[in-house]
């Protein structure tokens, strides 16, 4: 009897799940700063779908992070709401993980050990399960052999693929990734494309991805929005109808990012204008 | 096995040249005995059973002492370390204190414990107390938020992120400061037995008081020489393990 119970939760484990739908209505954020107050988000609203990809592009402090933040419920907003499936977000919660620009590992633990981290908070799992789930993100990631493996001795493109598998094991319903390949080099980036857009297709997942890289966003987004800095607002958005999988260097979405890298200059105008 | 030989040669060279300084007679034999008479006190002590006995009253108040000075520690490193009040009024004050030559808290502890085991037990706590406080503090205050967050979105919180994410984080600078605390707290014990006869117990400082009070130089020589082979027992098996593993993990440069 046990063992029956113990499988069907492994299988729910590796399900793959309804993703969800995010609702984020007239969200203010106002930081303090030494040289006074920055309106990093002013009245944002924004709706993702389920199973949606979203990226936010914009010139860096345009406040895309902070909405990212704030999604994941690491920020509160001081007016307006995020809601996740319709409950409001009022704390970060495995529902939502997040990938950071810096891996953000624990060098404390090994490749498996930081992939189980997660795993380990959810209850109902055996150790065995927790060891097969990452095991199985670990193989999707391409990373098995290095599951013993000290994460200083990964490439920074490993250490984001660790990143990745450890944001996937818990099976969120949504991933949020805030410039998850800024950092790396242009050739391991265009694997990850090919890698994030075969993942988000298999497990399904709301995903909203932060960048400052107009042809990334145009590569791996559904939707494409352009944020304007002082104050944060989103300003433009572009619906990226190419089929799937997309190749970074096709000259159809070249025609995208072009359309949209003028439209952001154009931002870019009445930023330096404001100043 | 190459450099083992070398530090082998290394300590037979040394021999060697003791055991020449000896034959030339240059200092009398009272203050300059052979290597052979330091053996053979070493031995007789040995099967008498003087030496066992005083390095197990010595170990017994070092490591009782030490593990209070780290329980106590540990949790008030924290506090200092998660609240701007703690640091300003503990914090200070450990950091005031850890300047201070534990052998200094010796004349205190005698006048409020008299000589007794207390007295030992308080000079090694003191010796151990704010050195684990102060590194557990910076060690906290140096976890990157990152670490923090990320176990937040995982749904880790409270105690989990304080004992799976904070203090694995600062594990590097508690370890260095453990060991800072281990020294201090071994240093004043030695000085704070030399100093002061307890009756309830003759340790190794004792008996390395009593070679000097009758001029056996052999004694005074052979127990220093234990006393040097606790320490580095100390540190190879117990914090060097650590240290190998911390040197693994986090890709710092082999020492």
């Amino acid at each position: 009897m046990a063992r029956r119970k113990r499988r069907s939760f492994l299988k729910d484990e590796l399900e793959v799940i309804a993703p969800s739908k995010l609702v984020i209505e007239d969200v203010s954020k106002t930081f303090q700063s030494t040289s006074g107050s920055v309106l990093a988000l002013d009245r944002v609203s924004l709706n993702v779908a389920e199973g949606e990809f979203v990226c936010l592009v914009g010139a860096s402090g345009c406040g895309k992070s902070t909405l990212l933040n704030i999604i994941a419920g690491l920020e509160r907003p001081d007016s307006g709401t995020v809601l996740a499936d319709g409950k409001p977000v009022t704390a970060p919660g495995r529902e939502r993980l997040v990938m950071f620009q810096e891996p953000a590992l624990f060098p404390w633990l090994d490749v498996l050990g930081n992939v189980l981290f997660g795993l380990k908070l959810k209850p109902n799992l055996s150790n065995k399960d927790r060891r097969d789930v990452a095991n199985y993100y670990l193989e999707l990631v391409g990373l098995s052999r290095f599951e013993h493996a000290n994460i200083h001795e990964l490439s920074g493109g490993m250490k984001q693929r660790v990143s990745l598998a450890r944001a996937l094991a818990p099976n969120p319903r949504v991933l949020l990734m805030d410039e998850p390949f800024a950092a790396l080099d242009a050739l391991t980036r265009e694997q990850f494309y090919g890698d994030i857009q075969r993942i988000w297709e298999s497990r399904r997942k709301t995903i909203v991805f932060v960048t400052h890289n107009v042809r990334e966003a145009a590569c791996l987004g559904d939707r494409v929005l352009l944020f304007s800095p002082h104050p944060g607002r989103i300003q433009d958005e572009f619906a990226i109808g190419l089929p799937r999988p997309r190749d970074i260097n096709s000259v159809d979405l070249a025609a995208y990012a072009t359309r949209i890298t003028k439209a952001l200059k154009a931002l870019g105008q009445g930023e330096a204008v404001a100043k | 096995m190459k450099r083992l030989l070398l530090s082998i040669l290394f300590f037979v060279v040394l021999l060697f040249l003791w055991e020449s300084a000896v034959r030339a007679k240059i200092w009398s034999p009272v203050l300059l005995p052979a290597p052979a008479q330091v053996a053979a006190y070493l031995k007789s002590a040995t099967l008498d059973g003087t030496l066992a006995r005083a390095t197990v009253i010595t170990m017994r108040r070092l490591l009782m002492g030490y593990f209070v000075g780290l329980v106590l520690g540990l949790p008030l490193g924290l506090l200092t370390a998660r609240w701007n009040l703690f640091r300003d009024t503990l914090g200070t004050m450990a950091l005031g204190l850890q300047t201070l030559p534990s052998v200094c808290w010796v004349p205190l502890a005698l006048l409020w414990f008299g000589q007794t085991e207390a007295a030992m037990l308080f000079v090694v706590v003191m010796g151990t107390l704010w050195s684990v406080i102060i590194a557990t503090e910076t060690g906290v205050r140096h976890v990157p938020p990152i670490y923090r967050r990320a176990a937040l979105t995982m749904g880790s919180k409270h105690l989990h992120i304080w004992f799976k994410v904070i203090l694995p984080a600062a594990l590097p600078f508690i370890v260095s400061g453990m060991k800072q605390g281990w020294a201090f707290a071994w240093r004043s014990l030695m000085a704070a037995e030399i100093f002061v006869t307890i009756l309830t117990g003759f340790g190794l400082g004792q008996l390395l008081h009593y070679g000097r009070e009758l001029s056996a130089m052999d004694q005074v020589i052979a127990v220093m020489l234990v006393i040097v082979v606790i320490g580095l027992l100390a540190d190879k098996i117990f914090f060097s393990p650590i240290e190998r593993f911390l040197h693994r993990r986090w890709g710092t440069s082999q020492a």
